[in-house]
């Protein structure tokens, strides 16, 4: 901030630092220079005319969002030059454009409609004809409407530079310049849907939204993403119950207005006509729908029974809340009194913790992926895998000019902007010392690493950090949107919340995962929004089964009770993502019949006159944040929407490695384990079910913009 | 995707013009050398310009819809292009090229069955002193009248038609 220099806007001296764009620096003298194609963090455009000022002393209007301010200048945002240009320029853009309104689906929260209204001329000049062509459909997701385009080149940009896929871009000129797809007459792209969230006006529309509502007629619930780990703020919009639309256009939460194909357009499962709205227990050899009341009756007086006697197997989800999980191993040790609750680990969080012990300091948090100079993946195709981590460390290089390293088994897309390796799997160390040299001269590291690091590979990873020098902060890349928070809560034999060791508490480690389902001698088998089944086979035909699931899944068949869940688009409460950032879950839609978990149990522990008390979410996260070691975090920002960042570090973890029980999901931007599988809009796309590390010259992947970025303004 | 040695000079040297980085700025002269070689913009041209300059096919794309000297089908042996911009049709530009049209049976950008002669109505070519003007290939006539035009035009039947030392 050392050069500042002074100048004038509509007569008010105004200080901004050298080298601030006008429109910037207006914008933070609280004055509005309207414009269409500038965007904060893209590349410059003056494409759409709309930002023209006076400039005391240049012969011709400005464009306020390329012009640097200057010592001296004087501007005038509101003469009645300024004004005339703005409606002549707002004129042009009408002159083509169908003005349907009325059936648009952006009417309403329209750009253009607003600039119109505000700036825009009450009449147009023009008598000739609209040019109009007629809509097209470029996958199941896209649609583009040319003749209400303004041609501002935010999709063009978004997708070239924000996503690094560069799908779209302009065909023809003049009158009639249109966007293009990248195959002709169809999109081959991540589907993601940003060039439809980014669009002013309504040329660009999802095959999800369109025609469906108006955007008055919803309410807006800002929620986490139930897919992957990375924890995007979604704002659900949700009308009578169902969710209209996902997107996150008012860029709060961690993602900004980041989303991909899942967190945008993968919630229609939540609305498949397969959700289960029923409990349902077996009689005569087939599940049967039954009554809520009977059907908690049933498992609690089976597991009062068998807690006498018994042997239990828990096993929690990779989606349910915190509070959830928390309550679920509380009532699991105490209620049931067994310690054999695990969950489908896909990261070795645990390990993690134990090579750190202590160092709270060491665990980064998503926003310093974007800020940290340097960043190392190890074993994990991160676009695929992890789409907002891998879109954090691409902007980071993009406009930080961070740099990338990656060790990866096959070709990734962060090849088109990191210094990458090939490795394969149990070979990373070796790959690791190739890149040494490199790696020591960063002044600060953050190493990300996949699945394929784990238990002793963790250890030696720490020490391969510390050898570096520079402070480095480590991500435990884990796949599902709570598997940080499974294991954090204590969804573990081993531990309790908070890697504790039950030992601390005089008990013994239960049974794992793989033990569970391998026990001869287990008398019931609870699932809590899981399917061990679809892939293992449970050992023990005699088990009472239980499961809690949205849908009839294998392990569902195969149950005794059925009790039918709620989605986490259902659900108040909280998750933490991949970096351990915590984000609140508020309830959008619901679904008839369904309960969340955190219901079935209360309901299960008063029928078993085990009554904990604490009965809802708020509640259960005050227990939470009262006795999970790192929990300990701030109200005010979880309610307020923020990510809170936890460090469970607490020394040493006394735990028993268990490599073998780490298992990544491997899912891709189009799938997403068995929730993926009841996603229409997620298995329409041509592009799914897609692959890891795939040979990029087979995908539409290029890095688009990179030579460009000297020239980037950087987001003020 | 092969071209001839000449051209293949030419890209390399094109590729060498420009600082490191910014070998996309090569794209339009190179799409212009290889349509005068390969007589169009074919899909496979494309592709190979995309990826000698790292670029993707799509921005390729961008490029060819917006200048209008690329073209996606092939030219005639002779591309007449007439000037109907206000110098020239100030002298009767757009007048020649009605009659252009007529005699030859062609519309715009349209070739005839031979192969031999193709037409396209243009933008103002620089030649306003000299209007009206029309060019074959990359060469300028000057003060065309619909006879001078109807003998250029034999000339060219007849395989009499001479090169301008360029």
């Amino acid at each position: 901030m050392a050069d500042l220099v002074n100048f004038t806007i509509d007569g008010r001296a105004v200080q901004a630092p050298k080298g601030t764009l006008l429109i910037n620096a207006a914008k933070q003298a609280g004055i509005q220079i309207p414009a269409f194609c500038y965007y904060d963090g893209l590349s410059l455009q003056a494409a759409c005319r709309m930002c023209l000022v006076e400039v005391e002393k240049t012969p011709k209007l400005q464009v306020g969002c390329t012009l640097p301010v200057a010592e001296g200048m004087v501007v005038h945002t509101d003469s009645p030059q300024v004004r005339k240009a703005r409606k002549g320029t707002l004129e042009f853009l009408l002159t083509n454009h169908p003005l349907d309104c009325p059936v648009c689906d952006k009417g309403g929260e329209c750009e253009l409609q607003d600039m119109v209204f505000r700036y825009g001329a009450g009449q147009s000049r023009f008598i000739e004809p609209k040019i109009h062509v007629d809509e097209k459909q470029w996958s199941p997701i896209v649609f583009y409407d040319a003749p209400r385009c303004i041609l501002c080149y935010r999709c063009v940009r978004i997708c070239g530079e924000g996503l690094g896929v560069g799908a779209l871009g302009i065909g023809n000129r003049g009158a009639a310049a249109e966007i293009v797809p990248n195959r002709g007459d169809h999109l081959e792209c991540d589907e993601c849907g940003a060039c439809i969230d980014i669009c002013p006006v309504g040329a660009l529309t999802s095959g999800t939204y369109r025609y469906k509502t108006r955007p008055w007629e919803m309410e807006h619930v800002g929620t986490i993403c139930t897919h992957c780990s990375n924890g995007c703020k979604t704002t659900l919009g949700v009308r009578n119950g169902d969710i209209m639309r996902a997107n996150n256009r008012d860029r709060s939460g961690v993602n900004g207005e980041f989303l991909c194909v899942k967190g945008r357009y993968a919630f229609d499962f939540n609305e498949h006509p397969e959700r289960l709205t029923s409990p349902l227990i077996r009689s005569g050899g087939e599940l049967k729908p039954i009554s809520w009341a009977v059907a908690i009756a049933t498992v609690a007086k089976k597991f009062s029974e068998i807690r006498r006697v018994g042997k239990f197997g828990v096993i929690g989800s990779n989606h349910t809340s915190n509070e959830e999980n928390f309550l679920l191993q509380s009532f699991a040790r105490q209620v049931l009194r067994t310690a054999n609750i695990d969950h489908h680990r896909t990261g070795d969080v645990a390990a993690l913790i134990d090579a750190l012990h202590g160092r709270t300091a060491a665990l980064a948090t998503t926003a310093d992926l974007f800020t940290a100079k340097a960043a190392l993946v190890i074993a994990s195709d991160l676009a695929q895998e992890q789409p907002f981590v891998a879109f954090q460390l691409r902007n980071n290089a993009r406009l930080n000019r961070g740099h990338v390293y990656a060790v990866t088994p096959g070709p990734v897309r962060e090849d088109n902007y990191a210094t990458t390796t090939r490795a394969e799997p149990g070979h990373e160390f070796e790959a690791l010392e190739t890149l040494r040299e490199k790696l020591a001269a960063e002044s600060e590291l953050v190493i990300l690493f996949g699945a394929a690091i784990k238990g002793d590979g963790i250890r030696r990873l720490v020490q391969f950090g510390d050898s570096l020098g520079a402070p480095v902060k480590y991500v435990c890349l884990v796949d599902y949107s709570n598997s940080r928070g499974a294991s954090d809560m204590g969804l573990l034999p081993g531990l309790l919340p908070g890697y504790r060791s039950v030992r601390e508490e005089g008990l013994e480690p239960g049974l794992n995962y793989d033990q569970i389902l391998a026990a001869r001698d287990l008398d019931a088998l609870w699932v809590v929004g899981a399917n061990p089944l679809s892939r293992n086979t449970l050992t023990s035909a005699g088990a009472f089964i239980v499961v809690q699931d949205l849908f009839l899944t294998e392990t569902a068949r195969r149950a005794h009770v059925v009790l039918p869940a709620a989605s986490a688009y259902e659900k108040n409460g909280t998750v933490t993502n991949v970096c351990g950032d915590v984000q609140k879950l508020s309830r959008g839609p619901k679904t008839m019949g369904a309960k969340t978990d955190l219901e079935i149990v209360s309901l299960l522990a008063r029928e078993m006159n085990e009554d904990s008390g604490a009965r809802t979410p708020e509640q259960v996260f005050e227990i939470i944040r009262r006795t999970v070691p790192g929990y300990n975090v701030p109200v005010s920002v979880i309610e307020t929407g923020g990510a809170a960042a936890t460090a469970p570090v607490n020394g040493r973890v006394i735990h028993e490695p268990a490599p073998e029980l780490i298992r990544s999901a491997g899912n891709t931007l189009f799938t997403s384990g068995t929730l993926g599988r009841y996603s229409n809009m997620l298995n329409r796309v041509m592009e799914s079910p897609g692959a890891l590390y795939h040979d990029p010259r087979k995908a539409p992947i290029m890095e688009q913009g990179s030579v460009q970025m000297e020239e980037l303004q950087r987001p003020q | 995707m092969t071209f001839s040695a000449e051209l293949e000079r030419r890209f390399a040297k094109l590729l060498d013009s420009y600082p490191s980085g910014r070998q996309r700025s090569a794209v339009v002269p190179m799409l212009l050398y290889a349509q005068d070689e390969i007589g169009c913009v074919t899909q496979e041209l494309v592709e190979e310009v995309a990826r000698r300059c790292g670029v993707t096919p799509l921005q390729v794309d961008e490029v060819i819809g917006y200048y209008s000297m690329l073209h996606r089908k092939p030219l005639g042996k002779y591309h007449v292009q007439i000037c109907t911009n206000i110098a020239c049709q100030a002298v009767g530009g757009e007048q020649l090229y009605e009659h252009a049209s007529r005699t030859l049976k062609l519309g715009n950008k349209e070739v005839t069955s031979d192969g031999l002669i193709s037409l396209e109505e243009v933008e103002c070519m620089g030649a306003c002193a000299w209007a009206p003007a029309i060019q074959v290939n990359y060469d300028f006539h000057h003060f065309v009248t619909p006879e001078r035009f109807d003998n250029l035009m034999q000339a060219l039947r007849d395989g009499t038609y001479q090169r301008k030392a360029s």
